[in-house]
Formats: C-alpha cells, structure tokens, sequence
C-alpha cells in the first residue's frame, strides 16, 4: 500500500470545517459499514449539541440494531425491553416535564412489538420525540421480516418474498399515528443523500424544539437502508430504497404544525 | 401528622405510598386492586405532593414507565393482581437485571389463568423463584393486615433503595379488601434534585460535564462481564438474607405444633390456635413477613422444640418447599392448603392438625 501522508496544513484549527460531535461517544459504532444508523445518530446528536441541551436530555434506546445506542449517544440514556421505550420515556417525561426526552426505535421494535406503546404514547400527547428508523427488516437477528418488509420482499422469514395473503400488510405506522390527536408534528425523512440528510436534520432540530411547546408528541420516521439484510452492497442498498421504499414510504411532512 | 383511619387495604397501601413520598404510579386496573389507583387518582396526587399517577395501557407498559421512572432515581411504584402481574415479569427482570429500585403490589387472586377474583397465595413461587426470566431475586413483602399494607410501603420504598432491587409486597385479595383501622405515617418529602443527584449518582437525570453520561441497561453481550454482574447480584442477595429477615412468633414459647403461614392464612392460623389451646393443644405460629428473604434460620431452631410443622397456604403447596429446605426432615411437615379463591376456616385447619400432624 503507498504510504498516505496527511498535509499538517490540514490539521490546523483554522482549517477544520468538520469534525465529530462531542455527544457521539469516540466508540467505533457497531452498525454494518454503510448503514444510515450512523448518520441518524449523528445529526440527532448534532442537534442536542447546538440546541445545548445535552444536559437536559434523557433518551431511550430500544432493542434491535441500535440497541447499542447508548454506547455512542453521549447523554443519559435508558434502554428499554423491546417495543417498550414509549412507556418508559413516558415515565421520565412525566416525571421530569422540563427535560428533553426521546426514543429511538426500530421497525420491529416500534410498529410490532411495541405497536401498543407507541400507539398510546403518541395518542397521549405525551410531550416528547419518538425516532423511528425504518429499514423494512430486522437487522439485529439477522434479516427476518417486519411489520415494515413490503410486499413481495424476501427476509429470512419470507424467503420467497412477503405475501400479503398469508403474511399480511406492512404497516404504516406513521400515517397512522399522524391521524392521532396526540401527534404533533409528524414526518417521514431519509439519510442517503446530503441534501436528505440536511431536511432530516432540521426535522429532528423541530421535533426537539416541539418539546418546548408542550402540545404533544413529536415523530420523525427515517427511512433507512439495511445493506447486510437486504443482501446487497450500500451503494445498491440506497438505490434499491428510492426505488422501492419511498414510493410505499413517501418522503415528507405528514403533519406539522406551525410553532411560529 | 400521624392519623387513624379505618380504610381498606388497597387505600391505605396507596394512602402509605403518597406518605412515603413517592413521585409517581404507573398501573392498570384489574381486581382485586383497582382501588389503589381509584384512590391515588381521587387524592390528586399531583396537586397534593407532585406524584405523577397514571393510568397506562397495560400492565407491561405501567411496568416500564416503572423502569424509566427508577432509572431517574425517583420513588416508582405499580400495583396489579396475578394475571398482570405475570404479564409484568419480562419488565421485573429488566428492572432486577439493572438494578433499579422500586415498589410492586400483587393483591393475589386465584388461579391459574385468568382464574378467579377471589383472595389466592397461589403467587409464592412466582415471587420468591424468580418469575422473570434469569437469575434474580425480589425482596418480597408478606403482609396480613391493613396496617402492614401501609407500613410496608414506607419499608419497601427503604428497602429497594437500601439494596437498589424491585421490592414486591405480596398480599391477597383478602388483605387489599378488607377494612381495618390503621395509624398512617406522618408526610414524607419526595426526592429533592440535590438528594437525587447525591443519593443515585447513577440515576439519568441529565449528563453534565463533571461526569461520564450514566446508562441504564441489563445488557452486556461480553459474557465474561455479564457473569461477573451475575456475582455482584447474587453477593447482594446474599447481604439481603443475611439483613433482612423478617417474621412474627405468635405463642411459641410452650409450643409442641408449629403452624406455617403468612398473609391470610396466618390471621386465620390465630384463630386456629385460640380453637387448638382450647382443646389443650399446644400450637404456635411462625409467620413469615419476608418471604424473600425466607427465615431459615427460626424454622430450623423452632425442630429442636416442635414435634411437627403444619404449613397453612391458600395454595396446593408452594411455600412449604422452602419450610421443609429449612426444616431438612427433622420434624414431618404437612400441608394443608385451601385454593382457587378458597379461604381456609379455623376450625378446619385444626382438624388438620389433628390428623396430619398429631395423629400422623
């Protein structure tokens, strides 16, 4: 390998029009290379830190890919049993009103197993953020299907692709909590490109100021790729969910409210 | 102030909880315990001390709100009977596994299923084996009065704080129903930030820069350390057994018969006495108030002195395990259980003394 010599001109403070939050731990994460876990976090991360509010927050990470999330969000955090992070923000929320408070899910730990809590959580109003990454699959175990695999989608549980007729529908679950009183702001938003990442994290920074409102739930569903679990490289993975997620999962605003 | 109240078992199990200064309840209703949220949400808690109380969507949600709650170092509790209490134990074991202090109520019905309404003990393996899934124990709370269904919240609340460990009172429909004059405990103040921050260092309560962020977690997926986790567990249940041993010794002194029960089952087991000396038999009665941890010990010291054991249980048998473990075949011990919401009558427990321990 030819030897890679960095320009110290680079490395001077002047010079730095980047680097890692503070509020990621310097853990190496855990998720596959290519995954959009790592970006999610980032930019929620990114968003506690320029809100400066890493003191004031407490989140909840659930059970699946992420979580691990509590080895690399660097602020108090709580990990649920699956499917029950709503419940358990609830709890901290309630007993802690001024505090920021959010949950990170996945599909299977979110709209399956956890399908009740969230449902309530969001029909409550309770005055917090739910993160809801979306792959369609479940990554941690190894690729079964999810209450989000779409028709015809092979997993390792619907090896021949996801038939609705046996298997049922995917569910949506963010249409359907934007349809609840309790929801304030609800969007769906994705990380595979810069510019979506930009939208995705002025999404997240709304979902956090929200909390100062106090009028009810914030939900941001990203609609992410599982490269390792669709079985492709992260480039096709990418390509294969604006082909064929985003038409079943539209990008944009579901509901929004103006704070203004 | 201290107060005298006549008032049902569930109220003044949740009258103890807003004394002792508990910031928040997280239940579900079902019978025969629906009174203590019934009466949390007509004190308004909120306006009274700042309790939060509310009603969640199930049981398993109202036992994770529970999690969280603990994980911020606040005083939490739950209450239910069997069924939800059995749909309660994956958050039990989550709250075992993490060390999280707090206070959960079984007001025990019959079962199995969704069995009866009426009064069971039918919960004791339940609660003192584990119940959840791993290796864990609850300090479990055997009140048989009104007046320790107060008490105990207060001691519970010292308890799972003392020890960082889920701390479970075991009553019975019986109990949490009837009505019974009890002395209440003067207000306590909940949990300043100060004390929070100070008392539970590990509680998530926010990150600030003098400290790592704390994480409340079961999980470590290094077996290695999850073992050594597994140790630390079981040295403090070892601590527990060794501290915190609680039973009741009604007329022992003389006692050729011992009699084994706890809740219900003791009060009746007095009655039983009262009808047994009578007719000059001399019984006493060992009640266990921790059943977890189980007074080995006492038991074991009371066969130098019985000729036998009569275990009293409103189940077909669960505690009398542990008695005959303690016991280790020196005297025989019985059982005699009534179940499926049967409560036993007096005269018919000293019947069974008769025949199966002293004609036996």
């Amino acid at each position: 390998m030819a030897e890679f010599k960095t320009n110290p001109e680079i490395l001077q403070p002047e010079n730095v029009v980047y680097k890692r939050t503070e509020l990621l731990t310097p853990k190496d994460l855990s998720y596959c290379p290519g995954c959009g876990h790592g970006t999610a976090h980032r930019i929620i991360m990114e968003v506690i830190e320029e809100m400066g509010i890493q003191s004031e927050t407490i989140a909840v990470a659930p059970v699946g890919c992420s979580v691990l999330a509590y080895e690399f969000m660097n602020v108090d955090i709580q990990q649920a049993s699956h499917g029950r992070a709503p419940a358990v923000a609830t709890a901290i929320k309630r007993l802690f009103p001024e505090k920021f408070v959010f949950t990170y899910q996945g599909d299977g730990d979110l709209a399956a197993i956890g399908t009740a809590e969230t449902i309530h959580a969001c029909n409550r109003g309770e005055n917090m953020t739910i993160f809801f990454i979306n792959n369609g699959i479940y990554g941690m175990t190894g690729g079964q299907m999810a209450p989000t695999t779409l028709p015809g989608m092979k997993s390792s549980t619907s090896p021949y692709g996801r038939d609705v007729a046996t298997m049922g529908n995917p569910l949506k679950m963010t249409e359907l909590v934007a349809t609840l009183p309790g929801t304030l702001y609800v969007t769906r938003q994705a990380v595979h490109t810069p510019s979506a990442v930009r939208k995705a994290k002025r999404a997240v920074r709304k979902a956090f100021e929200n909390q100062k409102l106090n009028k009810g739930l914030s939900f941001v569903e990203i609609v992410s790729n599982c490269n390792s679990g669709w079985k492709m490289t992260p480039r096709q993975s990418n390509e294969w969910m604006v082909d064929n997620m985003f038409p079943f999962y539209p990008i944009g605003d579901i509901k929004v409210n103006d704070d203004k | 102030m201290k107060e005298l109240r006549l008032m049902k078992g569930n109220e003044a199990f949740a009258e103890a909880c807003i004394r002792a200064g508990a910031d928040g309840y997280f239940g579900y209703p079902i019978t025969p315990q629906s009174e203590v949220m019934e009466y949390l949400m007509a004190q308004k808690t909120h306006e009274r001390t700042g309790m939060v109380t509310l009603q969640a969507e199930s049981e398993i949600a109202a036992i994770n709100m529970v999690y969280g709650g603990a994980g911020c170092g606040k005083r939490v509790l739950t209450s239910s009977s069997s069924p939800g209490i059995s749909l309660k134990q994956e958050g039990i074991s989550y709250i075992a596994g993490a060390e999280l202090p707090c206070l959960i109520l079984n007001v025990v019905r019959g079962g199995p299923g969704l069995g009866t309404i009426q009064p069971s003990q039918s919960d004791y393996f339940q609660s003192t084996k584990g119940g959840g899934h791993g290796d864990y124990k609850l300090i479990v709370l055997a009140p048989a009065s009104v007046q320790e269904m107060a008490d105990f919240a207060g001691l519970g609340f010292e308890l799972a704080f003392k020890y960082r460990n889920p701390v479970l009172i075991l009553s019975d429909g019986a109990i949490g129903q009837m009505m019974e004059k009890v002395m209440l405990d003067v207000q306590k103040p909940r949990f300043t930030m100060e004390e929070i921050r100070k008392n539970t260092p590990w509680a998530t309560i926010g990150k600030t820069p003098d400290r790592e962020h704390n994480i409340i977690t079961s999980l470590d997926l290094e077996s290695i350390k999850m073992e050594q986790h597994n140790h630390e567990l079981q040295k403090k249940y070892r601590a527990i057994e060794e501290n915190e041993v609680r039973y009741e010794k009604i007329s022992c002194e003389d006692a050729e018969y011992a009699f084994v029960a706890y809740g219900t089952s003791a009060r009746i087991c007095q009655k039983a006495i009262e009808i047994a000396r009578s007719e000059g038999i001399k019984v006493g009665l060992l009640r266990p108030i921790t059943l977890f941890p189980f007074p080995k010990k006492v038991i074991k010291e009371m066969t130098s002195k019985v000729k036998g054991i009569l275990c009293v249980e409103m189940s077909a048998g669960q505690m009398i395990e542990d008695v005959q473990l303690a016991v280790e075949g020196r005297v025989p011990v019985e059982h005699f259980g009534r179940y499926g919401g049967i409560v036993h009558s007096p005269s018919e427990i000293v019947e069974a003394l008769k025949k199966q321990i002293i004609g036996g």
